[in-house]
């Protein structure tokens, strides 16, 4: 019965040439288009076919493969806290150990990129890929109809914000909704306002599990977040009704509605693809950005950013090869110039980003003077659930923050172990 | 869309429609040919091991195995090292009324009893109406699509259904636009802990009923019509007939899909999965232990413990399934 | 069908304007209002569904399905050629096809030889082996994943080794269980009688089973294979574990997931991927459904 199905199934067999390497990764649709677009170069020099598998929930279907002795020679792992098991289980492939070379690699990336991907002094990850959190949206227009000036402080944002509301519009529109994974839009703002406010080491502490939730600098945040939403959430368009259930990807929508039902929204680059096609929102005239004011001037010029990691879970020539490739400059570049994604590489040419928007995106990156790492990617999955799960709690209820904090130091007690 | 890839694959696609079903009659006419060469006292203690074989082997192997190897890690802490004893139980299991497990828990009573009475009352009442309409075919096509989506799909269908817009501002999903023609204010469906979980039964429901109302009905098909004839010529009404009738000799393919629904309520994970992830307060058995089996930090132990939960709570399901199989065994 | 039929037979002028008759008009007019209302009900998800894959995202965002009913008619098929030119369609609708066939027919056939076993014969374990079937169809099948995938790593059951082997089996074993579970409950129905005749007339046990046990079962079987194909032609975590998404081994669901991105962005595509991926269980339905005919008992039953 074997035989018959070898002969049946043998058609579809493809390592052929110089062998191949299985990627897993999230992206998909045009991302994919753009991700196997940047490895066609790979492919033509050197022969191996990159076999690449996209899946959403990459944590699990990783884990099982992992489990199972069966994972992908190389695969996207965003939580150097899952990253940290694996590595004590002896289940990923030291890269500063010859296969990189960290000369060329220290003069690419800046430290903090190279710590990030560093575990016990051992380097198992590597940025191919970045982008910037904490992008204020608004629409010019609106704002020059009603002599609104772009805030480049806290207070002036506080001062504005007070300003739309006496006008009688809401200032914010806020849309935490993913459908599993809701929330996440909401702890961008948290994490954001605790490195402004309360600097890196903080930061670091938190993510890391060693500073408590209910920490007084953990709880100023929240509450931070508290104004910028108002009282039961008055400061947002629609309230928390609105917040909740309104999908993430149309959370900006309102900015170009008539009359605006909001006038700023907080959200990644991405976002602009959606003004573009849901809004027929055309760049620079309709929508504008501003990164998020200072909390702290202390802390001036903190920003948060988040990039796409790479890590090799099997040794073979092939899996070398392309994490060498991913390193590139010239790599990079063919992704960035297709949209959507910054280098995080110091020797990258500014003259690659292919718009006006993106260039600016990346001039906050570069010239940020505190940039620090997603926080929620680099917690447990388990405790960035429930830190999603909090922002849905608090957004419904802001008066329950003591009992939200509480929750999270418990799931935080049990979540790094 | 590059369709050659079927023209060039069929060969092997073909070898494959003919090749399963070869090696499976072979292996039964194989095997009863060996069966009549042993001798006549044996045959009948060999035979029912030739039928139920490769059932047996493969259940064993795909099912049986991992759930032994669940109840044993069921005992161990998270790094399988060490043995806990039932803590993991205890741990999953504490804290009640919401606490760990309790919400899922919960929930699983509803969709159990939700799931199950409404989608078998569907499916009834779809198999007999349909069966006394001369349009049956394309309505019972119609009531049976959804089965035919994938979950995924049946979650955008719902995500739309119950879309939430502002007061004041046109809805655009259609459960929000029939409540602003009643000139109710909008509901947040999915998001509103105290309703969410109903609307992903609701969304359930709907997606099932076309399998309860197949298999009904095929059972519905096999009751004599010369009995449902001679009834009516007996001058029963309709109501008489479905309760004298039709309904007991439906009773055990009920007995089967309802045996069905409720394992299936049990397990309930993708419309959860894909909707909600489990916030706001709809989380169920089966997306708990995902969650705690695929997510770091990996807790291997109370995700099993979770599994064995879910298992353990069928037996009281087999032991009415049991007395059910002995009754029609008895009458014949 | 057969019951309309039936009724024709009485003579017609005899009815006609008796009490009797207008009762009987006024309830089978009921029955009819009854019928079409709850289907009408029944089908506005899947009417919303297939208004809103002809409309742009930007219309689905802003304003409900039903406007879109009345002019100005603003249809587009831009969700359908997205969906068409998605890269590697062709070959996983393929896949699915090889996916879905053998992982029906095996675990048809070997549920129908244990059913027949389940059913007719005697052995010893036979009614704890049968509610311990029923049992496992509790197991979550993401519980088995990690032993599967490690036995198969083991013994070499990889796509790159065996194909799609390793997936039929694993389907057939999550399968095997309902499979079991509904073939037996109908053979056991089929009436004692058929097996004594049988006996008397020195068939064999294959003869029984092929020549009467099949054929008296075909409407349940038609339904089994109707649900375990789509539930496969469904299924998409069960795929990803064992064969994985990469290209050559992906299915459609696999496929037709990935026109999402990860931000979420091309999500108005699934509204016109639903109806593609749906086209192919439709059909198995339709061409299946007319096995679920009143009669296939007709002159085996005692009257």
């Amino acid at each position: 019965m074997v035989g018959l199905i070898l002969v049946a199934c043998g058609g579809n067999s493809s390592t052929a040439g110089k062998g191949s390497v299985h990627v897993l990764a999230v992206w998909a649709a045009a991302e994919q288009d753009s991700f196997m677009a940047t490895l066609k170069p790979f492919e033509d020099q050197t022969g191996i076919k990159v076999l690449y598998e996209s899946t959403r929930d990459v944590d699990s279907v990783l884990a099982t493969r992992i489990a199972a002795g069966n994972p992908p020679e190389i695969s996207s792992l965003p939580s150097p806290a899952t990253l940290s098991k694996y590595a004590a289980q002896g289940k990923l492939v030291q890269l500063d150990n010859g296969i990189l070379d960290m000369n060329t690699m220290n003069a690419q990336y800046s430290p903090g990129w190279i710590k990030l991907g560093t575990i016990n002094g051992k380097l198992y990850e590597i940025f191919a890929w970045a982008s910037v959190k904490g992008l204020i949206w608004y629409n010019p227009t609106k704002f020059a109809a009603k002599g609104y000036q772009v805030p480049t402080t806290w207070a002036d944002l506080m001062t504005l914000q007070a300003k739309i509301k006496s006008d009688g519009t809401t200032p914010w529109c806020i849309a935490v909704n993913s459908g599993a994974a809701s929330g996440w839009p909401g702890s961008d703002w948290v994490k954001e306002i605790v490195l402004s406010q309360s600097g890196p080491a903080v930061y670091d502490s938190w993510w890391q599990g060693k500073t408590k939730w209910t920490d007084p600098a953990i709880k100023l945040a929240w509450q931070t977040w508290g104004q910028i939403l108002g009282p039961n959430d008055s400061n947002v368009s629609g309230g928390s009704k609105t917040i909740l259930s309104q999908p993430f990807g149309n959370g900006g929508d309102g900015l170009f509605k008539n009359p605006p039902k909001c006038y700023m929204h907080n959200q990644a680059s991405f976002i602009t693809a959606n003004f573009v096609t849901q809004d027929k929102a055309v760049a620079g005239t309709d929508f504008k950005f501003f990164p998020l004011p200072d909390v702290d001037p202390q802390y001036a010029g903190a920003h948060v950013g988040a990039g796409d990691a790479f890590s090799m879970l099997k040794d073979t020539s092939q899996a070398r090869a392309l994490i060498k490739y991913l390193t590139t400059p010239e790599a990079q570049a063919i992704w960035v110039k297709r949209g959507g994604k910054l280098s995080p590489n110091k020797s990258f040419d500014p003259a690659n980003y292919p718009d006006d928007i993106t260039r600016q995106v990346a001039d906050v990156m570069t010239s940020a003077k505190i940039f620090d790492f997603d926080a929620g990617d680099l917690m447990p999955t388990a405790m960035f659930n429930a830190y999603w799960q909090a922002v849905l709690k608090f957004v419904a209820d802001q008066s329950k923050l003591d009992s939200i904090l509480q929750s999270l130091d418990a799931v935080q007690a049990t979540a790094y172990k | 869309m590059d369709f050659s890839v079927l023209l060039t694959d069929i060969p092997t696609l073909a070898i494959v429609i003919v090749g399963v079903p070869a090696v499976l009659g072979a292996y039964i006419v194989g095997g009863e040919y060996l069966v009549r060469l042993l001798p006549d006292g044996s045959r009948p203690a060999v035979r029912p091991w030739i039928w139920v074989g490769p059932a047996l082997i493969i259940v064993g192997v795909f099912l049986v195995y991992p759930v032994f190897g669940t109840l044993w890690r069921s005992f161990f802490d998270s790094s399988g090292n060490n043995f806990v004893g039932l803590d993991n139980y205890a741990n999953q299991l504490s804290g009640f009324p919401n606490g760990n497990a309790w919400i899922a828990i919960r929930n699983n009573v509803y969709w159990l009893i939700l799931f199950t009475l409404l989608v078998l009352f569907f499916g009834l009442l779809f198999a007999v109406l349909t069966d006394r309409v001369p349009y049956e075919s394309p309505i019972k096509s119609l009531i049976f699509m959804p089965m035919a989506i994938s979950f995924v799909a049946l979650s955008v269908i719902w995500l739309f259904m119950y879309s939430y817009q502002q007061p004041g501002d046109p809805q655009t999903g259609t459960m929000n636009a029939i409540l602003q023609v009643f000139h109710h204010d909008p509901v947040t469906w999915v998001q509103d802990p105290k309703i969410a979980t109903f609307a992903l039964i609701a969304a359930g429901i709907w997606g099932f009923v076309g399998f309860a109302m197949v298999i009904l009905s095929a059972a519905l098909k096999g009751i004599p019509g010369d009995l449902l004839e001679a009834a009516r010529v007996d001058g029963a009404g309709e109501i008489t007939i479905f309760r004298r009738v039709i309904f007991p000799l439906m009773m055990p393919t009920i007995v089967v899909v309802g045996t069905t629904l409720v394992i299936f309520a049990l397990k309930a994970f993708d419309i959860v999965y894909v909707m909600t992830g489990g916030n706001y307060d709809t989380d169920v058995l089966a997306n708990r232990m995902y969650k705690l089996a695929f997510q770091s930090p990996f807790e291997n132990g109370l995700s099993s413990a979770v599994a064995i939960i879910l298992v353990v709570a069928v037996v009281p399901v087999l032991v009415f399934n049991l007395r059910q199989f002995r009754a029609v065994e008895a009458r014949r | 069908m057969t019951i309309a039929s039936e009724r024709v037979a009485v003579p017609a002028a005899e009815r006609r304007l008796s009490p009797e008759w207008l009762g009987n008009i006024f309830s089978k007019s009921l029955l009819h209002v009854v019928v079409i209302g709850i289907t009408l009900m029944w089908i506005v998800p899947t009417l919303g569904l297939l208004v809103s894959s002809f409309r742009s995202p930007a219309d689905i965002a802003s304003t409900g399905w039903w406007t879109a009913l009345s002019p100005p008619f603003k249809f587009t098929l831009d969700n359908y050629t997205g969906v068409l030119n998605t890269s590697n369609l062709g070959t996983s609708f393929f896949n699915s096809f090889m996916i879905t066939i053998p992982a029906t027919v095996i675990p048809v056939t070997i549920a129908a030889f244990a059913a027949y076993a389940f059913s007719w014969m005697k052995f010893w374990g036979r009614d704890f082996f049968f509610l311990a079937l029923v049992g496992l169809l509790a197991v979550p099948l993401q519980a088995t994943f990690i032993p599967i995938l490690s036995l198969f790593v083991k013994l070499g059951l990889t796509p790159d080794n065996v194909g799609f082997l390793g997936l039929w089996l694993a389907h057939t074993g999550y399968g095997l269980p309902f499979a079991i579970y509904l073939l037996a409950n109908f053979f056991r129905s089929l009436p004692t009688d058929l097996f004594e005749s049988a006996e008397i007339d020195g068939a064999g046990t294959l003869t029984v089973f092929f020549r009467i046990v099949l054929p008296l079962s075909v409407p349940a079987i038609a339904s089994l294979v109707i649900f375990q194909f789509l539930w496969i032609w469904n299924d998409y975590l069960v795929a990803l574990i064992y064969v994985g998404g990469t290209a050559d081994y992906a299915p459609l669901t696999v496929t037709i997931a990935n026109l999402v991105n990860s931000n979420g962005q091309g999500w108005e595509l699934l509204t016109a991927a639903a109806f593609f991926s749906m086209i192919v269980p439709l059909i198995v339905f339709f061409s299946l459904q007319r096995f679920f005919v009143r009669g296939i008992l007709a002159g085996s039953v005692k009257g």
